[in-house]
């Protein structure tokens, strides 16, 4: 196995939130919204959280800068254990951690401009010193001749840049993104994955970005813990989760891309993990070759994660075990995953 | 119509803006921070107050539940303790202030309530105190709607100070009881009746334009 020692993971940790639960007490009983959460974000990770919809993870991101209030276990800033902290002394961490959001939430009576220069009122800093920082920001979203729009005259994906800027003007150390890419379509939505792709390499941020796409994940994340049932299913870095997803939610986060993903349809479907290694490699025409075993290939993709190709791919093999195995044989015998892929039904 | 008559008509017309305009003003100054508390108070709000939050809801339905021909008279003890005499048209901004306040608490309410609560999230994201968050984004984000509201209250609040006339409250709902109801004056009826409609239209028409400008949401 070729040792990937992502660099980004000796870092210090940035944000670390331990045995965390929330429960909600509505009128009918209470829900158990979070539940025995442990999670460590190191400085410069670009961190995805993703899990369906009701699995808890804006709750999980809310419980970081504690708008919401978690009634188990603690979370810490830069080793402080802000769940102590007065609401003073909270609002003074706030300023260093920006977040984004799925509505964008501009304030929708004031300019693009004052709409950046509204946190930095916030935490007082002097009008002129405000007003430069909103212009460089302004510049590093791209929009520097948007700064007398209002947001009703903004598309989505300006919005977002302006919240983008915002959120980013008191020079914050950590950027939440709450689902910051799904009111966007494709083409937004990477423009505006590849901005805080630039943030977090130029300035340094840390981001946390929470989603129900593992398209997202995929295009920016180093690191991904997968949330499912108010718990952290899986978590890891990127491309080691891609390649060998060992939950069940896992797999189907990672299949449910492709609309129509290799769910197995027939017996004898096996998923082939290629990387950068193998892919180039003709691999799968030379084993047809050699061992004489005819394949029916199922389903077939290629991806780009954090830097390196990856590929995946489920094929079908001959009823008959002899030729099967050989052929299983032969592709471990070349570096490439392959594991059995379980009928559904 | 005689001159004295005009005289009377024009000095009616001018008590009548008087009362209004004073006793709005003097309302939102009650009626405002009370919405704003209304809003922030309850148990969804930025700071839950239960028990604030129960009184002011109390206090507020029991002033809006009198009629405000009976308020007018029950507090006229009172307007006499505050102003000194409860005839008059400055007499009369005492019992519109009691009768508009918690109306107004109920108008800014509902104008705060419909500011985008993600809004309100993004801004406490960024470290912004309750009261940052009640002047910087309630109140600015809401102002289309509030400066509606105050349209509506001043319309509003002008109805109530033509009633106060039954009680020699002053201004033209005071000349038409005494002229075109008890002296059987149809002219001065009628006269009065066309003031307050156009003086309606002309403060409802200049809110929903100031409303209209204000807004940067389309």
């Amino acid at each position: 196995m070729r040792k990937i020692k992502n660099n980004k993971t000796s870092r210090n940790p940035i944000i670390e939130i331990k045995n965390l639960g929330k429960t909600f007490h509505p009128k009918s009983g209470e829900v158990k919204a979070l539940e025995g959460i442990n999670l460590t974000v190191n400085q410069g990770d670009i961190y995805g959280i993703i899990g369906m919809s009701g699995a808890g993870k804006s709750t999980l991101v809310r419980c970081i800068n504690l708008l919401e209030k978690p009634t188990d276990g603690n979370v810490f800033i830069d080793g402080q254990d802000i769940s102590k902290l007065t609401e003073k002394e909270l609002r003074t961490v706030r300023y260093s951690v920006g977040m984004i959001f799925q509505q964008f939430n501009l304030l929708m009576q004031r300019t693009a401009e004052r709409n950046i220069l509204f946190p930095l009122e916030i935490a007082g800093a002097d009008k002129e010193t405000a007003k430069k920082r909103a212009a460089e920001l302004l510049e590093l979203v791209g929009l520097p001749d948007k700064a007398k729009a209002y947001p009703s005259q903004l598309s989505g994906g300006q919005k977002q840049r302006i919240a983008i800027a915002r959120a980013l003007a008191n020079n914050p150390k950590i950027l939440l993104c709450d689902e910051a890419t799904s009111a966007l379509d494709p083409s937004t939505t990477k423009s505006i994955l590849g901005l805080l792709k630039e943030i977090n390499q130029k300035l340094g941020i840390t981001i946390v970005i929470i989603t129900h796409e593992m398209s997202v994940v995929e295009q920016i994340c180093n690191h991904v813990a997968i949330i499912d049932n108010s718990q952290i299913a899986e978590d890891g870095p990127v491309e080691s989760i891609f390649r060998n997803p060992k939950t069940e939610i896992a797999k189907k986060m990672i299949f449910s891309e492709n609309e129509q993903g290799p769910v197995a349809m027939s017996r004898n479907c096996y998923r082939l993990v290629f990387d950068e290694n193998s892919s180039s490699d003709s691999v799968m025409a030379k084993m047809v070759l050699e061992t004489k075993c005819l394949v029916n290939v199922v389903h077939a993709d290629m991806k780009d994660i954090d830097g390196m190709s990856f590929g995946q791919m489920v094929i079908q093999l001959p009823e008959d075990e002899l030729t099967a195995s050989r052929a299983i044989n032969y592709l471990r015998s070349r570096q490439i995953g392959v594991e059995e892929v379980e009928i559904d039904g | 119509m005689d001159s004295t008559m005009t005289a009377l008509i024009i000095q009616g017309t001018f008590e009548t803006l008087y009362m209004t305009l004073v006793s709005t003003f003097i309302a939102y100054i009650i009626g405002l921070p009370v919405g704003v508390l209304l809003v922030t108070s309850d148990s969804e709000g930025i700071v839950p107050m239960r028990i604030l939050n129960k009184v002011l809801d109390i206090i507020v339905n029991i002033t809006r539940s009198i009629p405000f021909l009976i308020l007018l008279i029950a507090v006229i003890p009172f307007t006499r303790l505050v102003v000194g005499t409860s005839i008059g048209s400055t007499a009369t901004i005492v019992p519109l202030v009691i009768a508009a306040a918690p109306f107004i608490a109920r108008l800014v309410e509902s104008s705060i309530k419909e500011v985008d609560y993600g809004i309100i999230e993004a801004s406490l994201s960024m470290g912004a105190s309750p009261l940052q968050v009640v002047m910087k984004v309630m109140i600015p984000e809401a102002k289309p709607s509030l400066i509606i509201g105050a349209a509506i209250a001043t319309t509003t609040i002008l109805g109530y100070s033509a009633m106060a006339g039954i009680v020699g409250g002053g201004g033209l709902g005071d000349i038409a009881i005494r002229f075109g109801y008890y002296r059987y004056e149809t002219g001065v009826m009628v006269i009065t009746v066309v003031l307050l409609v156009l003086v309606v239209q002309i403060f409802q028409e200049i809110g929903m334009k100031i409303a209209q400008k204000a807004d940067h949401r389309k």
